[in-house]
C-alpha cells in the first residue's frame, strides 16, 4: 500500500518532465514556434551536408543557399536583370488571375443561377478542375507560342476553375428562409441577387480566388519552364541546368514569397468585403 | 355581421394541394379575421398552419378558394403585411439598424431608408435594444435577434402581422415576454396579428380566437374564442379561466388527433 507510490514515482516524474516540455512548446507564441521549427530543420539540413556525406552539388547547404538568397535579393533591389524577369512573371500571374477571376465569376454566376448550368455544365468543370491541368502547358505553347501570351493564359486556365466552381456554389448559399424573407418584402430578383445572393456568395468567391491566385503562380511558372525564353521560372530552369541548386533554392524562395504576397492581398480583400464571415473562415 | 368591425382577412373555401404526391395540405378553410384582433393557428406538424400563413402572406398561392385582405384578392405579398419567421434571419453583413431598414430600402430605396432611421431607432428603444444600432447580428443573443426582427417587421408600419412560430427557438420565459410585447405593439398600432404556434399557453395568452387545426387533410377543426380581459399580463396564466381555456384547446387538438388516427 505504502510502497507502490514510491515505486511508481520515478516513471511518473519522467512523464511529467516530457509533458512539461510539450506544455512549454504548446504555450509558445506562434511566430516563436515557427522560428524554432525552421531553426531545427535548417540545423539538421546543415548537419546532413557537413557531416552526413551528402554532396553539396546534390544538396547545397543552408549557408550557401543563404548566400544565394542575399545575392538574389541584392540583384532584385538594384533593379537588375533578375528584377526584369520577376516583373515579367508578376505580369503574367496578375493578368492571368484578373482574366480568370472576372470571366470565372461571370461563368460561375451563370452556372449558379440556372438549372441547366448546374445540371449540364458544372459537372464538366468539376472534372477539369480535378484533372492535372498543368499537363496542358504544351498545348498552350502550341496554341499561343513562346511569348507572354501562352504563360498568362496558362495562369488564367489554372485559376479559372476554382473561381467558377466556388462562385457557382456560392450563388446557392442563401437559405430558403432568407429568400422567403426577401420575397415577403416584395424584393425584385435583382434585389434578391444584389442584396442577398451576392453577399452570401462572397465567402465562397473569396475561397475560389485564394485557390485561384496560388494556381495562377503555378501555371505561369510551369509555362515558363517549358515555354522558356523569359520570366522567373526560366531563371529557375537555367540555374537547375547549371546544377546550381543553391541558386535554384533561392529563386524558389523568391517565388514562394511572391505567391504568399499575392495570396495575402486576396486575403486582405476578403477581410474587407466578407468581414462578417471572418469568424467562420479563420 | 357587426358593421363597425372591419375585416382584414376573409378566407373562403380555401384548399391547397401540392402536386407532387397529391398531398392535400389544406382543405375547406374558411375564416374571417376582424381588423385589430389577434388570432392563432395551432396544431400538430403537417396540419398546414404554416402553409396557410404563407398563403395569407402571398408567398404561396392557394389551389382553390379565395383569400382577400381588406377586400382585395391576395396576389403576392401585400403591402399592408409584415411577416416574421421562426428564424430571425438577420443578414450578418448588415448592422442591426441596416437590417431593420432593409424593407424600406427594398421598397423605397436607400434615401428613404436613411430618412426612416429615427423610426428604426425608436423601434429599437421600444424593444429594449437602444444602443445596439451599429452592432452586428453575430453579437446578439437569440432573443435580441428576434427583437431586431420584430423591429424590421414593424418598420413599414404594417396593419397586419403574420408570425410563423416567431419565438419557437427561444426559452419559455423570454417567449412569454415577447408575446406580451406583441400584444402591446398590436394594441398600440391597431394591428391585426395572426400567429402560428404549437404552444397552447402561447396561443391562449395572445389570442382573441384560437383556431385548432388537424391533419390528413390539414383543416381547421375547432374555433375557440378566448374571452380574457386585455391587456393581459403574465399573471393571467395563473387565472383558473386561463387554465380552462388551455384545457379546451388541448382537448380540441386531441379530438383532431383522434379523427386522424
Amino acid at each position: 500500500m505504502t510502497s507502490s507510490p514510491t515505486v511508481h514515482q520515478p516513471t511518473g516524474r519522467k512523464r511529467s518532465r516530457v509533458s512539461l516540455l510539450s506544455g512549454w512548446l504548446d504555450r509558445l507564441p506562434q511566430p516563436a514556434a515557427v522560428a524554432l521549427v525552421v531553426v531545427i530543420a535548417l540545423g539538421l539540413w546543415q548537419l546532413l551536408v557537413s557531416f552526413g556525406g551528402v554532396s553539396e552539388i546534390i544538396l547545397p547547404s543552408p549557408l550557401s543557399v543563404g548566400g544565394q538568397i542575399i545575392e538574389v535579393v541584392k540583384q532584385l533591389t538594384t533593379g537588375g536583370f533578375l528584377m526584369g524577369q520577376l516583373w515579367i512573371t508578376v505580369q503574367e500571374i496578375v493578368l492571368g488571375f484578373l482574366l480568370a477571376s472576372s470571366v470565372g465569376f461571370l461563368i460561375g454566376l451563370w452556372i449558379g443561377q440556372t438549372e441547366f448550368g448546374r445540371k449540364a455544365v458544372m459537372p464538366l468543370f468539376v472534372v477539369v478542375e480535378a484533372s492535372p491541368k498543368i499537363a496542358f502547358v504544351p498545348v498552350f505553347i502550341a496554341w499561343f507560342g513562346f511569348g507572354i501570351a501562352s504563360k498568362f493564359l496558362m495562369a488564367a486556365f489554372m485559376s479559372i476553375f476554382p473561381v467558377i466552381i466556388n462562385t457557382a456554389a456560392g450563388m446557392n448559399a442563401a437559405s430558403a428562409e432568407e429568400i422567403r424573407l426577401f420575397r415577403s418584402m416584395r424584393a425584385s430578383s435583382w434585389e434578391i441577387f444584389w442584396k442577398l445572393k451576392f453577399p452570401r456568395a462572397l465567402p465562397f468567391i473569396f475561397a475560389g480566388l485564394k485557390i485561384g491566385i496560388v494556381s495562377a503562380v503555378t501555371g505561369a511558372v510551369a509555362a515558363e519552364f517549358i515555354g522558356g525564353g523569359v520570366g522567373f521560372g526560366e531563371q529557375v530552369r537555367v540555374a537547375a541546368s547549371r546544377i546550381a541548386l543553391d541558386r535554384v533554392f533561392a529563386l524558389i524562395l523568391v517565388l514562394s514569397m511572391l505567391g504568399l504576397a499575392l495570396f495575402g492581398l486576396v486575403t486582405l480583400a476578403q477581410k474587407k468585403f466578407a468581414f462578417w464571415d471572418s469568424k467562420k473562415t479563420t | 355581421m357587426d358593421v363597425d368591425v372591419k375585416t382584414s382577412y376573409r378566407i373562403a373555401d380555401l384548399t391547397k394541394s401540392f402536386d407532387r404526391a397529391g398531398v392535400v395540405a389544406l382543405q375547406d378553410v374558411t375564416l374571417d379575421v376582424p381588423q385589430g384582433s389577434i388570432i392563432s393557428l395551432i396544431g400538430p406538424s403537417g396540419c398546414g398552419k404554416s402553409t396557410l400563413l404563407s398563403i395569407m402572406g402571398g408567398l404561396l398561392s392557394q389551389s382553390t378558394g379565395t383569400v382577400e385582405l381588406f377586400g382585395a384578392d391576395v396576389e403576392g405579398p401585400p403591402r399592408e403585411v409584415g411577416i416574421m419567421f421562426q428564424k430571425g434571419t438577420l443578414l450578418p453583413w448588415r448592422s442591426v439598424i441596416e437590417n431593420i431598414l432593409l424593407p424600406i430600402e427594398i421598397q423605397s430605396g436607400k434615401k428613404a431608408a436613411r430618412t426612416a432611421r429615427p423610426q428604426a431607432e425608436a423601434l429599437l428603444t421600444m424593444v429594449g435594444l437602444s444602443g445596439s444600432e451599429e452592432r452586428f447580428p453575430d453579437e446578439l443573443s437569440g432573443g435580441m435577434a428576434q427583437r431586431a426582427a420584430i423591429c424590421r417587421m414593424l418598420i413599414t408600419e404594417p396593419q397586419v402581422l403574420l408570425l410563423d412560430e416567431p419565438f419557437g427557438a427561444l426559452d419559455e420565459l423570454t417567449r412569454e415576454k415577447m408575446d406580451l410585447e406583441i400584444q402591446r405593439i398590436a394594441a398600440a398600432q391597431g394591428a391585426t396579428v395572426i400567429v402560428v404556434t404549437h404552444s397552447i399557453p402561447e396561443a391562449v395568452l395572445l389570442s382573441d380566437t384560437v383556431y385548432a387545426m388537424a391533419t390528413h387533410p390539414g383543416r381547421i377543426s375547432e374555433v375557440i374564442d378566448i374571452d380574457l380581459p386585455r391587456p393581459r399580463e403574465l399573471s393571467i396564466m395563473e387565472d383558473p379561466a386561463f387554465g380552462r381555456y388551455t384545457t379546451r384547446v388541448r382537448r380540441a387538438l386531441d379530438r383532431g388527433h383522434d379523427t386522424a388516427a
